[in-house]
């Protein structure tokens, strides 16, 4: 019988015990949570502080999940060491763990750059975890001026979350526009348009220069006073396990598309981690749920003697601010050809490059854009589809009629 | 496990399955009631080709849903060969509209999002889609689950 053991209990750790369980029955699963809380929902939070869902339908699985797949999860610990040689952990209480396969599902921490006169603030939170979301609904009351640091999609959730029970929210960051790291110029001012019809405040292309307590003063010269601080400034992956093992890291855990490191038989998922992004063709930290699962699956099954691989990541993002919806997914290569239509309260822009979709930006219209993300994970030659139907409306009838036998005759 | 498959040649394009559908889901017993003057957000979906066929388009409830392995919310799961949302659990945050390949997840009007689980959570009982098409163009068998 095989020991399998689980760094983490996030998605990826989800991902990671119903892969091996697709494969063997029977070997015996150990799950290390850090956490006092079953698999759930991380990026729920926002949705929480909104009302829009509780703690009891944040969790990610049912109830009976660990039972039933013949899991152990030891809560409220962490590892500390990995001997990979020795095919061992030791966990923050001095126990060892032998394993057969390991999984490391560590994610990833707030990372808060330093800030002159950042430890004068009271009232300071992160924004990640179930425990944040709690202290800091805590924290809130109707009257409070909330200060977000960061106008990502962490800092941004956040706001949406808290808007109905707070006075006000200003919103700053180092970028000149919102969401920065998924839409470009022209996509980041019509959603900062619209989240400011709403009530949210910005101040961008600036950073926090000092807190003065309750009060900071920006770079730019601004000055905000505010009763509550949330640092969303960004993550880093949690790699210090892989890396003191002697394991290959560099911004996130080096993983293949079978999900292994570096490291014999250890494995690795999740916001932890760095691979391969077929639109930009690089290799890169993609902190995204839907691939933390499908690593966290890929990576079960190898470790279980299966055989799968994840090899068509890429970058994607569903995400909505007050009722305008976003998706954006791949890269915009240097030199793509775009194709774009817009008007006041929607936009869609195509990035094309050597005759594939590489990736692409809609706000407002959220038809059936699956069909898009499919042509740039299956890289599909756009010479092989009537692309000038696609680019209007994405449809199966563009594809081809062998596609659509394919798809629609048979199962899939 | 049976699914819903297309017959193209026999698909008139007559747009019945959507408004089936649309009614099915309503949760109403009159279907004037139910679909007049009101925009409708089926499940099922006709297309049309640049020659002229027509065929309509709802969830293949995959062997390896994607869908179900992307959903934020833990809402989409698949039982007994049918993948469903739990609404109650649905957010709308729409990531299941962006990765299904297929464009058969559709958001509701409302902001959630919603699919074909082929009528067995409705009143009807077998995809009204199948039972209302007037050519049997839209079929409901058993046709082997691909590896």
């Amino acid at each position: 019988m095989k020991h399998y053991v689980i760094i983490g209990n996030g998605v990826a750790a989800a991902g990671c015990i119903e892969g091996i369980r697709s494969v063997d029955s029977e070997g015996s699963i150990t799950v290390i949570s850090a956490e006092n809380h079953p698999v759930y929902c991380r990026p729920l939070i926002s949705y929480y502080l909104e009302k829009k869902t509780d703690l009891q339908r944040m969790n990610y699985r049912s109830e009976s999940f660990y039972k039933d797949h013949g899991v152990t999860v030891l809560y409220g610990k962490t590892a500390d060491r990995i001997d990979a040689d020795a095919r061992q952990i030791t966990l923050n209480s001095g126990e060892v763990l032998p394993y057969d396969a390991l999984c490391c599902c560590t994610g990833s921490s707030p990372f808060v750059p330093p800030m002159q006169g950042l430890d004068t603030v009271q009232s300071k939170f992160s924004f990640m975890t179930i425990d944040d979301t709690l202290a800091l609904e805590n924290a809130v009351m109707p009257d409070s001026r909330v200060l977000i640091i960061g106008a990502g999609l962490i800092g941004l959730k956040c706001a949406e979350g808290l808007h109905n029970r707070v006075k006000s929210i200003t919103v700053c960051d180092l970028a000149p526009r919102v969401l920065s790291s998924i839409l470009d110029d022209r996509c980041a001012a019509l959603m900062q348009k619209h989240l400011e019809k709403n009530g949210i405040s910005f101040i961008l292309g600036t950073s926090a220069k000092e807190f003065q307590g309750n009060h900071v003063i920006m770079q730019n010269g601004a000055e905000v006073d505010f009763d509550v601080l949330v640092l969303a400034v960004g993550v880093r992956a949690n790699t210090a396990l892989v890396k003191n093992a002697g394991g290959s890291v560099s911004r996130g855990i080096a993983v293949d598309d079978a999900c292994r490191t570096s490291l014999a038989d250890v494995y690795a998922a999740g916001d932890c981690t760095e691979y391969h992004d077929i639109s930009s063709d690089t290799v890169k930290v993609m902190a995204l749920m839907p691939n933390a699962y499908m690593q966290g699956h890929t990576a079960g099954v190898n470790m279980a003697g299966g055989q799968a691989v994840f090899d068509n990541a890429i970058p994607m993002n569903s995400i909505g601010f007050f009722g305008l919806h976003c998706h954006t997914a791949g890269s915009q290569r240097e030199g793509c050809e775009m194709y774009e239509e817009s008007d006041e309260s929607h936009i869609k822009r195509l990035f094309v490059k050597d005759d594939r979709l590489t990736g692409f930006m809609l706000i407002g219209h959220m038809h059936r854009t699956g069909i898009y993300t499919a042509l740039i994970r299956n890289r599909t030659p756009l010479s092989s589809v009537d692309f000038a139907r696609l680019k209007i409306e994405p449809q199966l009838a563009a594809m081809g009629s062998a596609y659509r036998d394919k798809v629609l005759k048979g199962a899939v | 496990m049976k699914r819903i498959y297309v017959k193209e040649e026999w698909c008139l394009g007559c747009h019945l399955c959507e408004y089936n559908c649309a009614f099915a889901n309503s949760g109403m017993t009159d279907m004037v009631k139910a679909l007049r003057g009101k925009t409708i957000y089926p499940r099922i979906q006709v297309e049309q080709d640049e020659n002229g066929v027509t065929y309509a388009v709802s969830c293949r409830h995959c062997t390896d849903p994607v869908c179900v392995k992307s959903c934020i919310a833990g809402a989409l799961s698949k039982k007994d060969g049918v993948i469903e949302i739990d609404h109650s659990k649905c957010v709308g945050c729409l990531t299941c509209v962006l990765v299904c390949p297929y464009g058969a997840v559709i958001e509701d009007g409302s902001g959630v999002a919603q699919k074909c689980e082929l009528c067995m959570k409705n009143s009807c009982g077998a995809p009204a889609c199948v039972k209302g098409c007037p050519n049997g163009a839209i079929v409901y068998e058993e046709r082997g689950e691909a590896e």
